[in-house]
């Protein structure tokens, strides 16, 4: 990393670390998603061995892209946002030092332990005992430099970007502690230590809020900075602000049981997973129509600036996902949806619309700047990106769509004798020409991002070569 | 103790699950009240003042909630309330409905038995060679097989490595109709214990013995020396002359079926194999899934296969 453009008051450099590693494992994570779309159209591509099979490759895939891409994402945007909304450097560049570093030694022991097929079981939480306390090591770290540099700033308000920033990152602390909890045998394995439908309660617990507050809350952060800095204009309302972020923090906790509707989770966790869900919705549609409100007055900048229009579409994607997310989890729905591709497309409905299309969006605002420009090498390229990423999302989704109904149905109909009319295998083959598309879908995503990576190096090279001094602060 | 409240929490935990599901609905409907207007008023293109706080030159308006938003958030308030005073949800509060899981799963099976088992009592009176000629019962047959059966067996019912063909007429237990049903009823267990504690000659000698049962390519003089050993040893369960036992379930070794040869493998590797190590069949029970007159019907089915080309 050059140091020819440290800033005189604040930590740039590990802001610059996290973003290049941003763009570097959304590569890495999203090839992976391809590689697996590839082995449910051709199975014979999982090549017969271990290491390269579904079930390995699938774990690396979601910590690749949830962990390894969405967390450098969610490092390198909220030290960036924490600094200038705090008027104050870092509360300690070497404790910023050791998270990045500490960051990456997880997601490489990652990269390691999972193809060998060494994993807790748990779904977004798989890596095994020693990685997680490093990780969990790594997380503390994070909230005292966060939280710290907060406490040092030299405003009068705490910026909502910020408490956002903040929710997430306290609760991804309890969350990971909680839930990873467990008794080591041995290095490479542990047992949980609880058992049976407490077990898995506490594992969507933490799995609905890894997508709740990681996924959700940290994104809100960063759209609450860099939403209106591109578009230059007030945020809408904050006073809503106060009102979701609240609510939202308040009653995502409650969610998890719609994970496990019709198991042998009592009836009553059952429903009040499904009624905090749906109450979810508004909270959720608040921070949208914050959002989308801020571009009031700016929409002509769409037309010149596909960078907000990243933005724009992503808000479009939070929205309908999370009316999504409360309708899917009303049991009469979840009876037909559950176990099927719909739940897979939801999920990317809001990790690709939302969580990537944010993520991207406030990348391209923020890497030329931290490399002492104002614009990205190519505006016409972040276009390119911006259409590849919408098209392989709305292929990628409406593939899931019609998979997952197609599945619902034909899992449940029946004969006049009362037998099943399909087979299982039946409904695998009809839904082979979805995972074509789906597999389209990611394609065009991938291609993106190496777009992505051209316009990125060329931004920093000619960055590099001019050598302009930063803008100063305001 | 009533039908409203049942007892699966403490009074305890029932209370504290109570209090706070409520609090945190009251919590969001009070930040949500406390919050929704502001006295000031709007300017001209419609936003109330900035709050005069800004944050690296953001600014932020103190507009008020949009309505329709407000309406919604109390409106899935209210949707919320009134669930959880219909099912259960809160504590032991059973709901006034009376709703479970469990008692929805007992009402569409009480369903399903009402509708479905008249046809199947006609069948049950049919005997099984009869109902095999009986298309329509065939058909429902073909239907439980495919989704009970096809797993192991596959769709076309010939089997598969450790898995076998159903299809022709080497039955390891009888393919007579009882036969078919007590394996449906009560599963079989196959059992062909490990003779590595005879070593690998006389393993190699018992190979080319079986090989030569079955008039397959093999060592003569090797054959000739393993002969005294099957007799002693193997002929307890396959008989002497290596037709074997329906009764235990002991494969015919004169014929050409292998049921654990691997695909690529050859006959006499899958032998060693078979004798270095043992080999467990295990066909679970079929009857405790779909009960006694579906096993009739399937069993009828599998019976029909012999007949179809």
């Amino acid at each position: 990393m050059s140091t020819a453009f440290e800033h005189p008051t604040y930590n740039y450099k590990v802001v610059r670390q996290f973003a290049i590693m941003t763009v570097v494992w959304g590569i890495v994570g999203m090839l992976l998603g391809v590689i697996i779309a590839s082995q449910l159209v051709w199975p014979e591509l999982n090549l017969g061995l271990p290491w390269t099979s579904f079930g390995r490759l699938r774990p690396l895939h979601t910590n690749a892209v949830i962990f390894a891409f969405g967390g450098s994402a969610l490092f390198a945007t909220s030290y960036y946002v924490v600094q200038r909304t705090c008027q104050v450097r870092l509360f300690s560049d070497k404790l910023a030092a050791f998270t990045f570093w500490g960051w990456q030694a997880v997601i490489l022991s990652a990269i390691i332990t999972l193809p060998m097929g060494y994993t807790s079981t748990k779904e977004y939480a798989e890596l095994e005992w020693p990685i997680d306390i490093l990780l969990a090591v790594v997380w503390i770290s994070y909230a005292i430099v966060f939280l710290m540099t907060i406490k040092l700033r030299k405003t009068s308000h705490i910026y909502v970007a910020n408490w956002f920033f903040a929710a997430f990152i306290i609760t991804v602390a309890v969350l990971h502690i909680v839930n990873s909890a467990s008794i080591p045998v041995g290095t490479t394995y542990s047992v949980s230590v609880y058992s049976g439908a407490i077990d898995a309660m506490v594992h969507w617990w933490y799995g609905h809020n890894a997508v709740g507050f990681f996924l959700t809350a940290g994104f809100l952060g960063m759209m609450y900075y860099f939403v209106p800095k591109q578009a230059e204009r007030p945020v809408y309302s904050y006073r809503l602000s106060i009102v979701h972020f609240w609510a939202l923090i308040m009653v995502y906790m409650w969610a998890g049981p719609h994970h496990l509707h019709y198991t042998a989770l009592p009836n009553w966790t059952q429903s009040l997973g499904m009624v905090l869900s749906i109450i979810l919705l508004a909270p959720s549609w608040g921070g949208m129509i914050n959002g989308m409100m801020t571009l009031s007055g700016a929409w002509h900048k769409l037309r010149t600036d596909p960078t907000l229009r990243f933005m724009v579409v992503a808000l479009s994607f939070y929205g309908m996902s999370t009316f999504e997310g409360p309708m899917m989890a009303v049991k009469t729905v979840n009876a037909l949806s559950h176990y099927t591709d719909w739940t897979i497309g939801h999920v990317h409905a809001g990790a690709l619309g939302w969580v990537a299309m944010i993520t991207i969006g406030s990348m391209y605002h923020l890497i030329p700047r931290l490399y002492g420009r104002t614009e990205m090498h190519s505006v016409n390229l972040i276009g390119v990106h911006f259409w590849l990423a919408t098209i392989g999302t709305v292929l990628y989704i409406a593939a899931m769509w019609v998979n997952g109904i197609l599945q619902g149905l034909m899992w449940r109909a029946i004969n006049a004798d009362g037998t099943l009319m399909y087979t299982f295998i039946e409904s695998v083959e009809a839904s082979g020409p979805g995972y074509i598309v789906r597999l389209i879908g990611g394609l065009c995503w991938v291609a993106g991002m190496l777009i992505m990576a051209y316009n990125v190096f060329m931004t920093v090279r000619r960055g590099e070569g001019a050598r302009q001094p930063l803008p100063q602060t305001a | 103790m009533n039908t409203l409240w049942n007892d699966s929490l403490s009074g305890f935990w029932s209370a504290w699950i109570i209090v706070i599901t409520l609090g945190t609905i009251a919590f969001s409907a009070w930040i949500l009240f406390a919050n929704r207007k502001t006295d000031k008023a709007p300017d001209a293109e419609g936003n109330v003042e900035t709050t005069g706080h800004p944050a690296d030159e953001i600014e932020e308006y103190d507009n008020p909630l949009p309505r329709w938003w407000f309406h919604l958030f109390v409106g899935t308030i209210l949707f919320s309330l009134v669930y959880l005073v219909l099912y259960p949800g809160l504590g032991n509060f059973a709901g006034l409905l009376g709703w479970s899981q469990e008692g929805q799963w007992e009402e569409e099976v009480a369903r399903a038995e009402e509708r479905f088992t008249p046809i199947f009592a006609q069948y049950q009176e049919v005997p099984i060679p009869e109902l095999a000629r009986d298309g329509e019962a065939m058909q429902v047959g073909e239907r439980i097989y495919q989704n009970n059966c096809a797993v192991c067996h596959g769709a076309n019912a010939q089997g598969g490595y450790g898995f076998p063909n159903l299809t022709d007429d080497d039955w390891l237990y009888g393919g007579e109709p009882e036969n078919i049903v007590t394996t449906l009823e009560r599963g079989r267990n196959g059992l062909m214990p490990s003779w590595q504690q005879l070593g690998e000659a006389n393993i190699e000698n018992l190979t080319q013995h079986v090989l030569a049962l079955s008039d397959l390519e093999h060592d003569a003089e090797s054959a000739e020396q393993g002969a005294s050993l099957f007799a002693s040893v193997c002929a307890a369960c396959h008989t002497p002359d290596g037709t074997g036992n329906q009764a235990l379930g002991a494969p015919n070794l004169t014929n050409d079926t292998w049921l654990y040869r691997a695909p690529g493998q050859s006959v006499a590797d899958s032998i060693r194999q078979t004798l270095r190590n043992g080999r467990n069949g295990h066909m679970p029970v079929q009857q405790a899934y779909i009960g006694e007159e579906r096993v009739h019907v399937v069993a009828a089915y599998v019976y029909s296969l012999r007949f179809q080309d």
